[in-house]
């Protein structure tokens, strides 16, 4: 799966209250979300995003509360991926089980400038910065975690192993 | 093993773990609450089965938005009563709710050795009774609605030793921002923190839980309490089914061990806008505020409502300052109710809520308009957080925020004459 599109870059430990504040979250619409994704960090950040556009970030992107409604209102607003440097743990666990594509590369992170066109394989982890002429590798997912991207996310994986009756593993 | 690595061995069937294995985990209960919860739902009703695993080991607490703060937050309680009635969960209904942190270990559904996941990233509170909990998002625990089980890196580890004795008025809160502030808040990202020491062994129940409650502040995946005489006399009068308690091997190897000397430790305070930003209270010059917010599944248990007391007793909340506390859970209300508590809180001009996270979030019940200071006895302080993107939030413990709440200023205790 290959994405394409222009950076979008923040600092480090852009928490899941400025990804989409908790007065919000009496719904749970990915469309209504959308809405109001980055709101707080980044006023602009809508008027700005393009279909497929990528989030970019330093160290510890999604710290903060649980809420998936991070992860989803990123990828209802089209955001194509995000990489950052590292990421919380609950965010990277959320966006991989609703197949938000995320990627960890800190020198891509250095590499590239807000506005730069990158293309990027999810499948291989290749990153290409287009604007610079450069190429970065992501770190690639572990085994198990590309069986459950396979499957579509958590969800999906789940309905394939009770549909199965197999054992749990 | 670490006490970490021994409970998640015995829950899914290995003997031998180590940091970084990818095991499938068996779990004792699930959680979610009216802001996560309808995520959960609509994920579960996709999975293709019609019940939970078991309605014994799945709770839904709606503790956010609730009572229901808007028609929107209405909907989405009803959303979750409904399906928790059908399917038979373990339900609290308002009156019987509290703060979902608060609630399940004084009702005893959080035992020690457990492996508890909730969709709230606080989930980590529980380590205080010697549980593996963390924190998950809704499909992580939809799915593991529907099976009971649930995939894990294990942690590594990293070993928190606080030696001596602490001063008068410093709390577990001030022991967690201090340690927040010396290792940031992805000091300790995907590890588990093992708390110990003297100063540890000194901590009432409710301290251990704040503790363990802002592991997540630091990144990590759960905070943890080896268990004691304390652990077991708080756990056994409320059990409500057998527990198992397992005990980190000796000469255990950690991932890291850090230490402090926590008689050095001064009540802390966490300057906007990182809980890692914590500066001791003699080092925080003159800040003047707005507001005061006691409670939340950090601060919101009886031992933080009688330090309150103590200092708000027979004095005044400082003119213009608008103080809210808020008790945890119904217990804990009744409890200071009886004691006298309330009645000192609203002789000293606060306001007493019913259980919330409320303003903690940004929810309701002490919103924050541009340019509006408020101490808070909650866990973040991020931008925004507790409404206005140009407020700000001071986070302390319940000393430091009552008596700023009394000298309209941040103040330690120790001012209070």
């Amino acid at each position: 799966m290959i994405i394409k599109g222009k950076v979008h870059k923040y600092g480090a430990n852009i928490n899941t209250d400025v990804i989409i504040p908790a007065r919000y979250l009496n719904v749970s619409d990915p469309d209504e979300l959308a809405r109001h994704c980055m709101e707080d960090i980044d006023s602009e950040f809508l008027n700005r995003l393009e279909p497929g556009d990528i989030i970019m970030a330093e160290t510890n992107f999604g710290c903060g509360s649980s809420r998936e409604h991070a992860p989803l209102a990123i990828k209802a607003a089209s955001v194509g991926c995000v990489i950052a440097k590292s990421f919380a743990r609950i965010f990277y666990r959320n966006a991989l089980n609703i197949g938000m594509p995320i990627l960890e590369c800190a020198e891509a992170v250095d590499g590239s400038d807000a506005g730069d066109i990158l293309e990027v394989d999810l499948s291989t982890g290749k990153i290409i910065n287009l604007t610079k002429k450069r190429t970065f590798a992501a770190k690639p997912f572990p085994d198990f975690m590309l069986k459950l991207i396979e499957a579509g996310g958590l969800i999906e994986y789940t309905r394939r192993r009770i549909k199965a009756g197999g054992p749990i593993s | 093993m670490t006490l970490v690595e021994k409970i998640l061995a015995a829950h899914c069937g290995k003997k031998e773990l180590s940091p970084g294995d990818l095991i499938n985990v068996r779990v004792d209960l699930v959680l979610a609450n009216d802001i996560t919860a309808p995520i959960s739902i609509k994920e579960f009703q996709k999975i293709g089965v019609d019940k939970v695993f078991d309605p014994q080991k799945v709770v839904m607490v709606p503790d956010h938005f609730v009572p229901n703060k808007d028609i929107a937050s209405a909907e989405q309680a009803k959303m979750m009563r409904e399906f928790a009635l059908s399917q038979g969960l373990v339900y609290f209904e308002v009156g019987e709710m509290g703060i979902e942190h608060v609630i399940l270990p004084e009702k005893g559904l959080v035992l020690p050795g457990d492996v508890v996941i909730g969709a709230d990233s606080h989930t980590c509170t529980y380590g205080a009774l010697g549980a593996f909990a963390t924190g998950m998002g809704s499909t992580d625990i939809a799915a593991a609605m529907a099976t009971g089980d649930i995939w894990m890196k294990v942690p590594p580890t990293i070993k928190f030793i606080f030696h001596g004795k602490m001063s008068k008025w410093v709390g577990g809160k001030d022991l967690i921002l201090y340690t927040i502030g010396d290792i940031g808040v992805d000091g300790a990202l995907y590890s588990a923190m093992e708390f110990t020491g003297d100063a540890i062994a000194d901590l009432t129940m409710d301290d251990r839980l704040t503790m363990a409650n802002m592991a997540i502040e630091a990144g990590g995946k759960a905070g943890i309490f080896c268990v004691d005489d304390k652990i077991e006399d708080y756990v056994k009068s409320r059990a409500i089914r057998p527990y198992n308690i397992y005990k980190p091997d000796p000469n255990t190897q950690y991932a890291q061990v850090i230490e402090y000397d926590a008689s050095t430790i001064e009540p802390q305070v966490a300057f906007p806008h990182l809980p890692s930003n914590t500066r001791p209270i003699s080092q925080v010059g003159n800040v003047e505020i707005d507001q005061v917010v006691i409670g939340s599944c950090t601060n919101g248990r009886i031992n933080d409502m009688i330090i309150a007391a103590k200092l708000l007793q027979k004095r005044r909340v400082k003119k213009n300052v608008r103080c809210i506390i808020i008790p945890g859970s119904q217990q804990v209300y009744l409890e200071a109710l009886r004691n006298g508590l309330i009645e000192a809180f609203i002789e000293a001009g606060a306001v007493v809520s019913t259980p919330t996270c409320g303003p903690c979030l940004g929810g309701y019940m002490g919103i924050l308009a541009a340019g509006e200071r408020c101490v808070s006895t909650t866990n973040r302080n991020f931008v925004g957080r507790m409404g206005s993107t140009e407020s700000e939030v001071y986070l302390a413990g319940p000393a430091v925020a009552t008596a700023s709440a009394i000298m309209g200023r941040i103040a330690g205790p120790e001012e209070i004459r």
